[in-house]
């Protein structure tokens, strides 16, 4: 179901994301903020921040990026139909502004056995075009047992 | 500095409530800025044929909406350090109705030394849990 040897490792780092103000905007909308430093360079900046900031969990854009590769990947052998979302976190350095360009890093933290369930946890660290962290994003997902 | 002051806070207070209607408008939406198209989010026919009882709102959307309340408590996005949660009840998401998620928020912990304290976050659809140990570490 999952192939337990992927315990450990770490996936090449994905092609620079450009945070733009737009999708900032977009993505605040959709989960439903009004914070007006999510959406109003003027208030981002009165509050010191170069541009808008983008909310506590825009990370999951650039971690799906990555975990993409990891479910295209044959040897990790994870059927994406099976798989539920377990638990979420993101742990910043410091808030994703726009301008941001922004690569990622993945590693198989674990992979666990759950019964007939396997539980696999993903470490995703996010760097800056300085190559400063600015966020790890730890995702478990459960991926359901066969029928047969 | 925020409104906030640190000294005036304690664990066990809350931070307040708010409701959020997620609707499929919210689900489409959603899906567009995440970039999550998984069908199980608008189809009903798909959501069924997987053995779900219906079209299920994302977790990470249910996650970032739940986080709102804190951030209009802090006033800045850019503030909220670390946050993290458990998806342990699905949001199923009626056509018509929508789903009425409750949220509400209490301090956990107050670390006055980094002025930093931990919010504890109650997320509800049909009064039952929906996030289990949501917390948000907060930078006053």
């Amino acid at each position: 179901m999952v192939n337990p040897n992927v315990e450990g490792k770490t996936y090449p780092e994905t092609a620079p994301y450009l945070v733009g103000r737009e999708k900032i905007r977009e993505f605040a909308h959709a989960v439903k903020s009004t914070s007006p430093i999510n959406l109003d360079l003027f208030a981002a900046q009165a509050a010191g921040y170069a541009d808008v900031v983008a909310p506590p969990t825009f990370a999951v854009v650039i971690q799906e990026r990555s975990l993409a590769t990891v479910l295209a990947d044959k040897d990790a052998d994870i059927d994406f139909s099976r798989v539920v979302h377990g638990d979420q976190r993101f742990v910043h350095t410091r808030p994703i502004v726009a301008g941001d360009e922004l690569t990622s890093t993945l590693t198989v933290a674990s992979v666990k056995a759950l019964g007939a369930h396997a539980m696999v946890t993903f470490e995703t660290k996010i760097h800056d075009a300085r190559k400063e962290l600015v966020c790890t994003a730890i995702s478990t997902l459960v991926v359901r047992g066969g029928d047969e | 500095m925020t409104h906030i002051n640190l000294a005036s806070l304690e664990v066990g207070q809350t931070i307040g409530s708010t409701e959020f209607l997620l609707t499929r408008d919210s689900l489409v939406r959603y899906a567009g800025a995440s970039g999550d198209f998984n069908p199980i989010h608008y189809r009903d026919d798909f959501a069924v044929s997987v053995g779900l009882p219906g079209v299920l709102a994302h977790g990470m959307l249910t996650m970032g909406v739940s986080v709102q309340l804190v951030v209009d408590w802090i006033g800045d996005p850019g503030r909220i350090l670390d946050y993290g949660v458990r998806f342990t009840k699905p949001v199923v998401v009626d056509a018509v109705e929508g789903a009425v998620l409750v949220v509400s928020g209490k301090i956990g912990e107050v670390d006055a030394d980094n002025s930093v304290v931990r919010v504890d976050i109650t997320a509800t659809f049909a009064d039952t849990a929906v996030l289990g140990k949501a917390q948000a570490r907060v930078r006053i």
